[in-house]
């Protein structure tokens, strides 16, 4: 078994209302430092297959459903689930 | 004329296109499920708001995984018109019929209510009984509103007169150029956030919804019955 983290962020030219106000709440509360937040997500898959397959189907997944490349970019880990 | 009306787990109004279209147009209507693959006996499709698989992931994006998806495709490609209203039109953008995407609000707030539109465009197949440049007032409800185009899209969109209708005085959700409604190259597949459906009779509130079935309606019998 192969766990894969799937992390998928809002496009620089994409403007993330959740990350402003989340960085104001974070200025208001004395995090003066605070520049800038971006909210993303992480999706974790855990499927069987050789490293290979694993790396041109999670780019199939990502590229048809899991993404939506007009506001979204992602990049991915692989890592093995040792025991399982 | 024949209209179907493709529900998804979680459709919304569904049941108010079926008024609009059997009860107040009198046309034909039948609801087609996501599980179904095909549209063949179709005159036109029409895809409801409410939340399809709940948003789950992107609004919109489960339901690219249902059968009923590819006959839309090739459905679409054939020329009859498609109009998805709502999630309907988040629908149609994440299976790329329609150019842009989706954003939540940016209030970051679900919100309803009445809005203006301003038609821009009164010479497509729905909205040919418009006046070019006419205010008309349609219900709305969302919450991913907020619709995302690149600058290189609107500019084609601009240039191509794809810009169908853009909200009146406010845009308050945040989409790009204030568009609320955009159609395909080819013409004939409509997206649009606020619900024509929910305003075709005096006693919901107003018929400016009215217009847009009846364009649909009328090119179609322009097309099919004159030649009777």
């Amino acid at each position: 078994m192969t766990k894969v983290n799937v992390y998928v962020t809002l496009r620089e030219s994409v403007v993330d209302p959740q990350g402003t106000a989340a960085k104001q709440a974070l200025q208001a509360i004395g995090y003066d430092e605070v520049e800038s937040v971006r909210i993303g997500k992480l999706i974790e898959l855990e499927l069987e297959g050789t490293a290979n397959e694993i790396d041109t189907r999670v780019k199939e997944m990502c590229d048809k459903l899991l993404v939506n490349k007009v506001i979204e970019d992602y990049r991915y880990e692989i890592e093995e689930v040792a025991g399982k | 004329m024949k209209f179907a009306i493709l529900t998804f787990p979680g459709s919304g109004s569904d049941v108010d296109l079926y008024h609009a279209i059997h009860e107040v147009l009198g046309q034909e209507a039948e609801y087609v499920r996501h599980t179904e693959s095909d549209l063949s006996d179709f005159d036109a499709v029409l895809i409801p708001s409410g939340a399809s698989y709940g948003d789950y992931l992107r609004p919109g994006a489960l339901a690219l995984s249902t059968p009923v998806i590819e006959s839309l495709k090739e459905f679409a490609a054939s020329g009859k018109p498609v109009v998805g209203v709502g999630n309907g039109f988040q629908i149609l953008t994440e299976a790329g019929l329609l150019p842009g995407a989706f954003l939540r609000n940016k209030g970051l707030k679900f919100r309803s209510g009445n809005t203006k539109l301003t038609v821009q465009n009164a010479e497509t197949i729905f909205t040919s009984e418009y006046e070019q440049g006419q205010e008309i007032s349609i219900p709305f409800a969302h919450e991913y509103g907020n619709y995302f185009v690149d600058e290189q899209t609107i500019t084609e969109l601009k240039n191509d007169q794809r810009i169908v209708f853009t909200y009146a005085n406010d845009n308050v959700d945040g989409s790009t150029e204030a568009i609320a409604g955009v159609l395909n190259e080819q013409g004939n597949v409509l997206g649009m956030m606020p619900l024509p459906d929910r305003a075709v009779e005096e006693i919901i509130g107003g018929t400016d919804g009215l217009p847009l079935f009846n364009s649909i309606v009328k090119r179609w019998s322009e097309q099919n019955v004159s030649q009777a």
